[in-house]
């Protein structure tokens, strides 16, 4: 029945990105984020459209021009694609009948060019041959950089982006995620995906309510329905009636007096009643968050993830684009610390032109500094761009996916080589960096104290030392309830690091997510962790919660919790001392609709 | 075989491995880029335009594969003897 499409419709999922929204549904297409818009072009114009499209191409062109020529000789094997994809930029099929589509059919460059694209892939398509099958990839890469330019040149008009929609998508993998202008949207849901999925991060990164895991969302709702995504409870709300519109547009306006209040109060100093001083600092993906770092008053930055310069380009940057980038943090945040985690390219983030088999499993295999290790002038360029940086701040180098104590020589090995070129080069850094690494892998915890020797620091790395540790895939959403960051199991694990760290003398951070989620502090307090990394945004709320707690207290309550046997016994623990403090209404207290009429 | 050299049109027969591929294509579709008229390949009577990569892609061309060059201006003669002898050579792969 037709009148039953429009009753209003509870959907359930994951709550990965606080603040609710209220808006029309935009549903992304299968083949990925679809923003291209149609309209017509007047006779007078045409030729201006061309040009625009020419220009397009030479710009790209241009570009990829740069790349080659800048392309150090170690990786000239990847040259020869590129010269192929310069030479296709001007292809008759691709460039000539673009421009036909343009002239025939009075249409916008960016129509032409979908339309002209979606037919050659449909004559690869029909291949049988998986070389030439294959070769689809090269025309989109081709084709999209073009239409990055043309979108780029004319931001105004993704109108469809422009109207300030809820997007709705199956899943967004980490390129779509940085090709789509994201921060134009209200909010975002998906059928995929978890709270610690790179969409997720970006999505909390930028402040946009989002509901992940939802199974079936694409299927339930249809362009233009109106939806209200509660990202704070993880509830999305399809055709809701008058009542729930007024009560969630009253729950958005005391969300955000909650997060102003909160915010108002973020610089002071997070030192808890009985005056232990802890450093709050903010994890960041994009160069430009060090800004969001500052206004919410972390102290530094804890944790600088870098494999968001070698995403959504064709090949890998050169040592003075990532430099310029890490200079920049750098110079913002001195004389706060900056933390730059190398190269950790994982699964989730794949980038195209890097990876040469498709893993089966790719959590456990080739990542982090195993993929460096076996790529010593990537991880060297990389490695020199870092300390360049450190003229100009205070840098640390952190190394993700640690499993075993060779693991540090090696790159303490390659660290050196890449002081060495730089000091031949006459190029100024600092030699004192300190080097640390990311505790995430459970041989990590095991052998900390054997580590600590070649290290210092530790950041232990919850996301996937609670993956590992219980063997859980955080995607899966069969076993996602088992993702469990309170399971007495990791805390012991916690408390081991710890105490390696305060009998060694090596710092110990925490810079997975668990850092961020309130819930958390009372126990990472007692366990005398005392430098917490986290999204920028969390900070307040973190710093808040803090204030109001002591120390000594904390300690005392952690010899409770290790006699827990169970996730539910921590909790409830938790609850029955800290509920007031943990769970600020408006921040993580679930909302259910039978208990708030 | 009326290959003589004044003809418009060659008949070659792929010989590198990998067929006329993505690098293989890319090279010829940068040899025509300057000629006055058109450069055909035509196999099995069907036809693509040599100076678009993505018409010889879509022509499938492994090795073995016998192909004719032609070309439509005589002036484009030069271009058409280095085109054949690119090919009959293996694009010195």
């Amino acid at each position: 029945m037709l009148s039953t499409d429009k009753n209003e419709m509870y959907l359930h999922g994951i709550n990965v990105s606080p603040g609710i929204c209220i808006g029309k549904a935009y549903l992304v297409g299968k083949e990925g984020v679809d923003v291209v818009d149609k309209y017509f072009i007047s006779k007078d114009n045409l030729q201006n459209e061309i040009k625009r499209f020419q220009s397009a191409v030479k710009r790209a062109k241009d570009k990829l021009q740069e790349i080659i020529e800048s392309t150090p000789e170690e990786l000239r094997q990847h040259i020869h694609i590129l010269e192929t994809h310069k030479v296709l930029y001007k292809d008759k099929m691709l460039y000539g009948k673009t421009i036909e589509t343009i002239e025939k059919e009075r249409v916008n460059a960016e129509w032409a060019l979908k339309e002209v694209v979606s037919n050659v892939k449909r004559m690869f398509r029909n291949m049988t041959d998986p070389y030439l099958k294959g070769r689809v990839a090269d025309i989109v890469h081709v084709s999209q950089s073009i239409m990055q330019n043309l979108v780029g040149a004319k931001p105004l008009d993704i109108s469809a982006i422009e109207k300030r929609v809820i997007l709705v998508a199956v899943d967004l993998s980490p390129a779509e995620t940085s090709q789509i202008q994201l921060e134009k949207i209200k909010g975002l849901i998906t059928d995929l995906g978890g709270k610690t999925s790179h969409t997720g991060i970006i999505a909390r990164t930028l402040e946009i309510p989002a509901v992940l895991g939802l199974e079936n969302a694409t299927h339930l709702i249809k362009n233009d329905d109106i939806i209200i995504v509660d990202g704070t409870s993880g509830i999305v709300i399809v055709h809701p009636d008058d009542t729930t519109l007024i009560e969630f547009e009253e729950r958005k306006s005391s969300y955000e007096n909650y997060k102003a209040v909160i915010t108002r109060s973020s610089h002071l100093p997070a030192e808890t009643t009985d005056g232990v001083k802890l450093e709050v600092l903010g994890n960041i993906e994009l160069p430009e968050e060090v800004a969001s770092v500052i206004n919410y008053g972390g102290d530094g930055i804890g944790l600088y993830r870098t494999e968001f310069q070698y995403l959504s380009r064709l090949d890998f940057p050169d040592e003075h684009d990532l430099f310029e980038n890490y200079k920049d943090v750098v110079e913002v945040m001195a004389p706060g610390t900056v933390t730059i985690r190398t190269l950790d390219i994982s699964g989730d983030k794949a980038v195209p032109y890097a990876s040469n088999s498709d893993e089966k499993n790719p959590d456990l295999g080739l990542r982090g500094i195993r993929y460096c290790l076996k790529q010593p002038e990537i991880f060297k360029t990389q490695l020199k761009a870092i300390l360049r940086a450190s003229a100009f701040g205070p840098v640390r180098i952190l190394l993700p996916m640690i499993s075993c104590h060779e693991e540090i020589l090696a790159a303490k090995k390659i660290l050196n080589t890449a002081a060495d070129s730089l000091y031949k080069e006459g190029i100024a850094f600092n030699d004192h960096v300190q080097v640390g690494i990311m505790i995430e892998v459970p041989s990590a915890v095991i052998m900390a104290d054997v580590m600590a020797k070649d290290v210092d620091f530790f950041s232990i790395g919850t996301n996937d030392l609670i993956q590992y540790s219980l063997a859980v895939d955080r995607v899966n959403r069969q076993v996602a309830h088992l993702y469990q960051p309170l399971n007495p199991a990791i805390i012991r694990m916690i408390k081991h690091v710890a105490d390696i760290g305060k009998n060694s003398g090596v710092e110990v951070c925490m810079c997975g997510e668990m850092a961020g989620d309130p819930v958390n502090i009372p126990i990472l307090l007692g366990l005398g962790i005392n430098k917490l990394s986290m999204n920028p945004q969390s900070i307040p709320a973190i710093k808040k919660i803090i204030r109001s707690l002591n120390a000594k207290d904390a300690e005392s309550f952690i010899k409770d919790v290790l006699k827990e046997k169970s996730e539910s016994g921590i909790m409830e623990l938790l609850l029955s001392t800290y509920r007031s403090i943990v769970f600020e209404i408006g921040y993580s207290e679930p909302f259910s609709p039978a208990n708030n009429s | 075989m009326n290959n003589s050299s004044n003809e418009l049109s060659r008949h070659v027969t792929i010989v590198n491995d990998l067929g006329l591929h993505a690098r293989s294509a890319a090279k010829i579709a940068k040899l025509v880029q300057n000629v006055k008229s058109n450069v055909w390949i035509i196999k099995d009577g069907e036809k693509a335009d040599a100076s678009s990569i993505i018409d010889i892609l879509t022509l499938v061309c492994p090795k073995g594969t016998k192909i004719t060059l032609t070309i439509d201006d005589q002036s484009d003669l030069g271009i058409l003897n280095k085109l054949a002898q690119m090919i009959e050579s293996g694009f010195g792969e």
